[in-house]
């Protein structure tokens, strides 16, 4: 084994094993952008049918979804600094910076099912309009992959505390780094085309 | 591969590049007086420089020796993310007005 490993890469990319699970990650992730563009496809062409029910600029606030946007922008920046900290093999930074990650991502989870439940309460629920129903499910499908990136990244840092850095948990905070990064990718196209877009027009 | 500086540069930048092209598309969506479709055209423009900015500044999805894979594998599942949203709302709302 010691033969494969290559001290001069980063921990995450030192064996064959690493480099071929991060490329399988990279795969998974085009897998992704396509599952999104299947409901992003749904948005577009249901998105103008309220059938009597609201509009999105009866609905839509700027300001929380302003805050939602800065909260996952940010945490995708914190999660970079922590993988930046893991390859100068600084636990400490690593942990800090990742814990801060989670907590802005709780954050936006938070804001967002505040919204969800206050649209509820007008009266904007999955069943109104095809409006609705495309924009819960599009919209849901990206919130329940940030509670999964959630619990994942709770299992993560209590294996990076039993472990410490070794390959293997480099390997995998690299491979959670990729996929926060990629929520953050998607919601960029949500604010764009389904907040913005609903507010223009 | 990752720059031996001893400050994450790339990432403060992309971050501040970030912010900057949120806002950019807030103001020209909501404060701009200029017609739905070049608002359109503009804040795409903005998301995908954005998504660039995360994909490259981020996810450094150019490094190590899968690093043309990715590129390849990216460009390809984008490709397929286009066709399925434009054809899709091409082929759904064109087909209504036509029959």
């Amino acid at each position: 084994m010691s033969a494969n490993v290559n001290h001069s890469l980063p921990l995450e990319y030192q064996t064959e094993q690493n480099r071929l699970n991060i490329l399988g990650f990279w795969i998974f992730l085009g897998a992704e952008i396509v599952l999104f563009a299947t409901l992003f496809a749904v948005y577009g062409v249901l998105g103008h049918r309220y059938a009597g029910g609201p509009t999105p600029s009866d609905i839509f606030k700027l300001n929380d979804v302003l805050i939602e946007t800065l909260l996952l922008l940010t945490s995708s920046f914190t999660c970079g600094l922590a993988v930046f900290f893991m390859r100068q093999r600084n636990m400490k930074q690593l942990l800090v910076w990742f814990v801060i990650t989670l907590l802005l991502g709780a954050g936006f989870l938070f804001m967002e099912i505040r919204e969800f439940i206050h649209y509820v309460h007008e009266g904007a629920t999955m069943q109104t309009s095809a409006f609705l129903s495309s924009f819960f499910v599009l919209l849901g499908t990206h919130g329940a992959h940030v509670t999964f990136g959630i619990i994942w990244a709770v299992m993560l840092i209590i294996q990076l505390l039993q472990r410490g850095l070794t390959p293997v948990t480099a390997r995998k905070m690299f491979i959670i780094s990729l996929y926060w990064h990629f929520l953050d990718v998607v919601w960029i196209f949500i604010f764009t085309f389904v907040y913005l877009k609903g507010m223009v027009g | 591969m990752e720059h031996k500086s001893k400050y994450p540069v790339s990432h403060v930048v992309g971050f501040l590049f970030s912010l900057i092209l949120t806002f950019v598309a807030v103001f020209v969506a909501l404060k701009m007086n200029v017609s739905y479709t070049i608002v359109m055209w503009i804040i795409g423009s903005l998301a995908i420089i954005q998504a660039g900015l995360q994909l490259f500044m981020f996810m450094h999805v150019t490094e190590g020796e899968d690093g043309k894979t990715n590129v390849i594998n990216m460009a390809y599942a984008v490709f397929v993310a286009i066709v399925i949203v434009a054809g899709s709302i091409w082929v759904l709302t064109s087909g209504h007005a036509a029959h």
